[in-house]
């Protein structure tokens, strides 16, 4: 028997694994039963093996100039098959919000005309994109990839923290953990049926051919990145291995008479379609940072022309503006007219008088974020804060209110989690990723689970020291195989008579023979 | 240069990149099996038996993941095993060990010495890093051979020797793979024991089908891992050992053999391969060991030992 788990204390947080002291919830009874056979010394022999697998990858991700390996916590995440249908639903329900949304402010604008959305908050946004207002995008798709961040609150209900429509990145670490994790820890899969990650880039490069301009017979897509300094490098290099296309940085590509292209070896290339994962600011220097050096200079145009693809489409900020954040449910009843799925946190729009003076006086019992900010970065939590940042905090959200939004604080769900060799509660979050291809959109069945490393800390983000967790999708006892991209042939019989063996070589009787003589001489 | 060590370093062709190739099937084998449950185990782990040569009925030991990989990785007493494989290269290398760089030796040597503690480390925890330990090794082997040796006869029978055991291999591989039970995502799975799977993406620009697949894997020319890419070098070898060039017809047989089934692949389409897959790769399998045969019977002469009865 072993000793990992007996010291856990459940924090004062819905626990994704227990109910109670030593009750394992009963979608995590397989996996509590193989942990309690290890002792403490295996499990850090495997978390050794892990440190090894992701640095000789190369698996790294650099804080604060650093280059360290993604810390993986070796506990899954496991999320049972009915929680799964609805978080599926409820973000490909947002996601479709979103798109329409997108569509409607960059066109008619049918939800300002309307008033349920107030204009001056869209057309104040630093991520409204004048330059992408009506550009007609192939098959309507501006939101190629998503990733919704949810969290999931004391009673155990999922919410929605916030939406990311640029450039979501994350999901290598999620392919890659799965990898590692059948590598270091094998018989935790045994007794499991987890769905399969690694399908993303398969669907990736398929949704992004499919959204090429019309009329392309066989599109081409490469994946632009802004170069090794990046800190989600290792991401961009996996996606374009992964989906075997091009890398390529801007000065790869030239923009003439709306036509893009690389350079090659065999002269210039036609691109189709550009994955970017560089912001709108660094983009086109024609419309944007015209000191950009690491964009396209004629990009924008090429789309506005139809001649070219940017996935994900210029001027999706807006979309996950954190100020619009509040209006997403609203959004969602306008366009689809539904209900959503998947709630928001309770958030207060600072924008409006009466409400920004009702929180400043209450800002230590809030979480106050910049609505541009992302990454967690320039987030306050109120209940954490000493009186000198909070007095700070009121005079910058005075000046400019519509910089900022205030949410009630979510009490995020709890896992056990490996650190400073003992097993803890430690909060987290989840970010499930979404491919539109403009027929139907496919999520990822799993995603990332972040984790915040210190006790009690409530900030998940890698770039704030988080970790992560490999997280498992279990499949419903009824369904079959998953089905592929692209099925395989219809297979032939399995040969019932085993092949020959293979051919040996000369026997080494002789050498025994030798040896024998050699002795007795 | 002496029959003997001619066919010396034909083996530590054959034998190490058996014992690389058997592991790189039983890697990723072994992985997919965790991932995707839905493969059925037993069924899947015999048809690797049969695909290697084995009769699962007779190995009742060797039914789940674990069985296989210990009987395929460990057990001394298969001969096709990794570790007779290894120990088979060592001992012919043991035996030429003049003919060969001292680098090459040593590397074999080591290998050879570090079996049983790799095999230890491994009892109860996951085999990936034993296969990637043999998969290095043999890739070190290969690298110091390419480095070091003078590209005399000596190099030119390693060289057969490897890659008409890559084309064995291969074919093995593609039988193991045309069942079933191997769940959807197969063809990924055979590209990847291949190390073709980037490759293949690389080229193709779409997603895995099984007709690019089996295309990529048996009649690529640029991929050399591929069963065609392996034919063409192994008959350059055969090329160098006996350059005379005849005005018509050649008379090694082992150089007719291999030619007609280079030019059969050469000029095959991949639809006509997928429908007659298994006689294609029973085809190949007899014209390995037919090749075999006539190497043998033309080069290694008379090279065992003649067991006189007492």
């Amino acid at each position: 028997m072993g000793d990992l788990l007996d010291d856990y204390q459940l924090a004062d947080a819905y626990d994704e694994m227990f109910t109670g002291l030593s009750q394992p919830r009963e979608h995590y009874q397989s996996l509590n039963a193989v942990l309690q056979t290890l002792s403490r010394r295996d499990f850090e022999e495997r978390c050794d093996a892990r440190d090894r697998a992701f640095r000789d990858a190369g698996i790294t991700f650099q804080l604060s100039g650093e280059e360290r390996p993604f810390p993986l916590d070796l506990v899954p995440r496991i999320l049972p098959a009915d929680e799964w249908t609805v978080i599926e639903s409820g973000v490909r329900q947002r996601v479709q919000a979103l798109e329409a949304f997108l569509a409607d402010v960059y066109g008619p604008g049918r939800i300002l005309k309307d008033g349920v959305i107030p204009r001056r908050l869209v057309v104040t946004s630093t991520n409204f994109q004048r330059a992408a207002a009506g550009i007609e995008p192939p098959r309507g798709v501006r939101v190629h990839v998503a990733g919704i961040d949810l969290v999931r609150d004391a009673e155990g209900k999922f919410r929605v923290l916030e939406d990311n429509l640029r450039t979501p990145s994350g999901i290598s670490y999620v392919i890659e953990n799965r990898r590692a994790m059948t590598r270091v820890f094998p018989e935790l899969f045994a007794s499991h049926r987890v769905r399969r990650v690694a399908d993303y880039p398969t669907r990736l490069l398929e949704s992004l051919r499919a959204t090429a301009p019309e009329g392309v017979e066989d599109p081409s897509v490469v994946v632009l990145t802004p170069g090794v300094h990046n800190a989600a490098y290792f991401e961009h290099s996996f996606l374009a291995r992964q989906m075997g296309v091009e890398l390529v940085e801007g000065s790869d590509l030239v923009c003439h008479d709306n036509i893009v292209a690389m350079r090659t070896t065999e002269g210039l290339q036609r691109v189709d379609v550009v994955y970017r994962r560089i912001d709108d600011d660094y983009l086109d220097p024609l419309h944007f940072l015209g000191s950009s050096v690491l964009g396209c200079p004629g990009i924008v145009n090429a789309a506005r022309a139809g001649m070219v693809t940017i996935a994900n489409a210029v001027g999706n900020g807006v979309g996950d503006d954190k100020a619009l954040y509040p209006y997403v449910p609203d959004m969602i009843r306008f366009y689809l007219g539904e209900e959503p799925v998947l709630a928001n946190v309770e958030t207060f729009r600072l924008e409006e008088p009466d409400v920004c003076e009702w929180a400043l006086e209450r800002l230590d019992r809030l979480v106050v974020k910049p609505v541009d900010g992302s990454g967690g970065h320039g987030l306050v939590i109120g209940p954490h804060a000493d009186d000198k940042e909070l007095t700070a905090l009121g005079r910058r959200i005075r000046r400019n209110p519509r910089g900022w939004i205030a949410q009630e604080p979510v009490a995020l769900s709890t896992a056990p989690t490996y650190v400073d060799e003992a097993m803890g509660p430690r909060h987290l979050d989840l970010r499930p990723f979404a491919i539109n291809d403009g027929e139907r959109i496919w999520v990822v069945p799993g995603g990332l689970t972040r984790v915040a490393l210190p006790e009690g800390s409530l900030v998940v983000n890698s770039s704030q020291g988080g970790g992560s967790k490999d997280t498992w999708v279990l499949a419903s006892p009824t369904d079959g195989p998953e089905p592929v991209p692209d099925p395989a042939a219809p297979a032939a019989p399995l040969p019932d008579a085993p092949l020959r063996p293979p051919d040996r070589g000369p026997v080494q009787a002789q050498g025994q023979q030798q040896q024998q003589a050699g002795t007795a001489c | 240069m002496l029959s003997r060590i001619a066919e010396s370093l034909y083996w530590i062709g054959r034998y190490t990149e058996r014992a690389e190739d058997t592991a790189r099937l039983l890697d990723v084998h072994y992985h997919h099996l965790l991932e995707d449950r839905w493969a059925d185990e037993a069924t899947a782990c015999a048809g690797l038996l049969r695909a290697m040569g084995d009769d699962p009925d007779e190995l009742i030991a060797a039914t789940d993941a674990d069985g296989v990989t210990e009987f395929l990785s460990f057990d001394t007493k298969n001969p096709a095993s990794i570790t007779s494989s290894l120990t088979a290269a060592w001992e012919n290398a043991r035996g030429a060990r003049e003919a060969i760089s001292s680098e090459m030796w040593e590397t074999l040597n080591t290998t050879h010495h570090t079996l049983p503690s790799q095999a230890r480390l491994v009892a109860g925890r996951t085999p990936h890093d034993f296969f990637r330990w043999v998969k290095e090794r043999a890739a070190m082997l290969a690298g110091l051979a390419d480095s070091t040796l003078s590209r005399d006869e000596g190099w030119s029978f390693l060289v057969l020797g490897r890659n008409l055991e890559r084309v064995d291999m291969t074919a093995r591989l593609l039988s193991a793979r045309y069942a079933e039970t191997w769940g959807p995502t197969v063809w990924t799975t055979t590209l990847r024991c291949c190390s073709a799977y980037e490759a293949y993406l690389r080229t193709y620009r779409h997603g895995v089908d099984a007709s690019s697949a089996l295309e990529f894997l048996l009649l690529d020319r640029l991929f050399p891992r591929s069963v065609l890419h392996a034919l063409t070098t192994a008959q350059r070898s055969l090329g160098e050992l006996d350059p005379r060039a005849g005005r018509t017809g050649v008379d090694d047989d082992a150089r007719r053999i291999l030619g007609r089934c280079h030019a059969e692949l050469s000029f095959l389409r991949v639809s006509d391969a997928a429908a007659d897959l298994p006689e294609l790769l029973e085809h190949l399998q007899d014209a390995t060991a037919q090749v075999h045969r006539a190497v043998s019977d033309r080069y290694f002469l008379d090279t065992h030992a003649i067991a006189w009865s007492a």
